[in-house]
């Protein structure tokens, strides 16, 4: 069992999410940065879609009361375990009675505890994630407080992990390649236009040419961009209609919103452009008051990245059992 | 990317909805818009409904979100050739005939006025009309469900006489109550979650229709038929 010593607001049990249900209203959620999700379960043996717990504000610190395998993967910081640094994308086994301490990452801005087994709360309706808006779902269908206890599930695999730990190269340095990096560090995201993008003048200059800020007023459900305001050259009234994360809106005050992981299921408001699904896990992990920059993309850049993407993971998943096999029968 | 029904269009160029022709449009790389043309009314979302039921049948296909008149269909993966989709999309467009959903009827009773209706005087200036006549139309309408989305378990509802249509705000209210009776533009609905939101209340329904446990979690489905009861007035 985990037993939650401290945490502060919005930090949730998430797992890849709840599609399958917006044509009754039900957000998908899910992990900001579900590639980080995929991978911490991989390292500690879990399927890739267990439980974890979703990590955004800090410092959050939690006890074992058992022994138990976990990784901490999104973050660009390090975990410390019982006063000890350790390396972040890297599987350990906590001894009953550790405390592991997250701190604020560095640049980031969240980390995944992912626990051999996965975190075991009901599912409901396919998925372990919380539904904030909906107040079902994850730990009692709310944020984690103080003095939660949380079940890790039965561990999915009996090759036990290295006693010295086992990391991987994480996703931005294997994959960059197919992930732009800007000098000035502007977070770059790939999107395509939508359905209003004629809308806007100038084949939507305004809003690919400048870096926008990220607002404080931006969290799970979407992120509120700020910056010279772009509108429509004429007022359309939209039906109401699926959306997915990724959508950028713009609303009439002119400053777009990028709906995230909780987006709403409907909306009405002109959409300029879509973020493609494989750059959604990057927005995912940018702070409130960082810089991003859309760039254009098309269906044949996202396919590649997703084929990309999907063979870094199968790679993971069919070398760490190998590994920890070797370590195994060397140790 | 856009495109129209029989028309290969040069990507990224936006076409005006013309007669009969339905537009197609991308929302990040897997998903794909596609708006009815004509009126929001009744047949166009038969035929909505119809294309739903051939999308089901598609196996690359992860999700089908039937909204007002319009579909978001969601790939499993970034389709190879956009193109193409488009045209498998227009095509099922093109051979949906109308269908009608055979749904139940959904009785609602509900609390016209009091302490909820908190924009009930707004929509007596905006319409001229007398709050008894206000809540007399609405409650005498028969409504169907076009589609759900927004909350969970949040209904759609079309058939609003148009003589009590209500623009949504511009300034959402920030906390509206769960099971406030709103009107938004030419739809109205019941409020499922209390939180923020631009539709108009004119009254109150506490019923219990959405259930996460259940394995039939909304109780409104695409066709049902919704009546308002007008339990209570109080003006």
């Amino acid at each position: 069992m985990i037993e939650i010593l401290e945490t502060g607001p919005f930090n949730t049990v998430q797992d890849l999410g709840r599609p399958g249900y917006r044509d009754i209203g039900v957000s998908a959620s899910g992990a900001m940065d579900s590639l980080a999700v995929r991978i911490g379960n991989s390292l500690v043996g879990n399927d890739e879609g267990a439980a974890a717990l979703e990590i955004q504000t800090f410092p959050f610190r939690l006890r074992f009361t058992e022994r138990t395998g976990f990784a901490i993967a999104g973050t660009d910081g390090n975990p410390v375990l019982d006063g000890i640094e350790l390396p972040a994308w890297c599987a350990f086994t906590a001894e009953a009675g550790q405390i592991l301490e997250l701190r604020q990452p560095p640049k980031l801005a969240r980390a995944y505890v992912c626990v051999a087994g996965g975190v075991d709360v009901p599912s409901v309706m396919g998925s372990r994630s919380t539904s904030l808006r909906g107040g079902f779902g994850g730990y009692a269908g709310r944020p984690l407080v103080k003095g939660d206890q949380i079940i890790a599930g039965a561990a999915s695999t009996n090759i036990p992990l290295p006693a010295s730990g086992l990391a991987v190269v994480e996703p931005s340095i294997v994959l960059q390649d197919v992930f732009p990096s800007s000098p000035d560090g502007t977070l770059l995201i790939r999107a395509l236009p939508a359905g209003e993008h004629g809308l806007f003048a100038d084949d939507g200059k305004a809003f690919w040419d400048q870096t926008w800020r990220i607002s404080s007023r931006s969290d799970r459900t979407g992120y509120r961009l700020s910056g010279d305001a772009i509108v429509p050259t004429e007022t359309v009234e939209m039906r109401s209609h699926g959306v997915v994360p990724g959508v950028i809106q713009v609303p009439p005050g002119g400053e777009p919103i990028v709906q995230m992981s909780d987006a709403n299921t409907a909306g009405g408001y002109p959409k300029i452009a879509g973020v493609i699904e494989c750059d959604l896990w990057r927005l995912g992990q940018a702070r409130i008051g960082s810089r991003v920059q859309f760039v254009r993309s098309s269906h044949a850049e996202a396919r590649a990245v997703e084929k990309a993407v999907e063979r870094y993971i199968a790679d993971l998943r069919q070398t760490i059992p190998m590994v920890k096999r070797a370590l195994k029968a060397m140790a | 990317m856009i495109a129209t029904v029989h028309t290969h269009m040069q990507p990224l160029t936006i076409i005006p909805v013309v007669k009969d022709h339905a537009r197609i449009s991308a929302i990040g790389s897997r998903s794909f818009l596609l708006e009815a043309p004509g009126e929001f009314d009744l047949p166009a979302q038969r035929r909505i409904w119809a294309l739903s039921q051939t999308l089901k049948g598609w196996t690359d296909l992860v999700e089908i979100i039937p909204g007002m008149t319009n579909l978001l269909a969601i790939f499993k993966q970034t389709p190879e050739d956009p193109a193409e989709v488009i045209d498998r999309l227009s095509e099922a467009w093109d051979a949906a005939r109308s269908i009608d959903l055979a749904g139940k009827t959904i009785e609602i009773p509900v609390h016209y006025g009091g302490q909820y209706a908190t924009d009930l005087p707004a929509l007596c200036d905006l319409s001229g009309l007398a709050d008894r006549e206000v809540v007399r139309i609405h409650h005498e309408a028969i409504y169907r469900v076009f589609a759900l989305g927004s909350a969970p378990g949040f209904g759609y509802l079309h058939g609003l006489d148009p003589r009590i249509y209500m623009p949504r705000k511009t300034v959402p209210s920030l906390k509206m109550e769960k099971g406030c009776v709103t009107i938004g533009g030419m739809q109205t609905g019941v409020a499922m979650l209390t939180g923020p939101n631009g539709w108009n209340s004119i009254g109150f329904a506490d019923l219990q229709m959405f259930d996460p446990q259940s394995l039939t979690p909304a109780m409104m489905a695409p066709g049902d038929i919704v009546r308002f009861l007008p339990a209570r007035i109080e003006l």
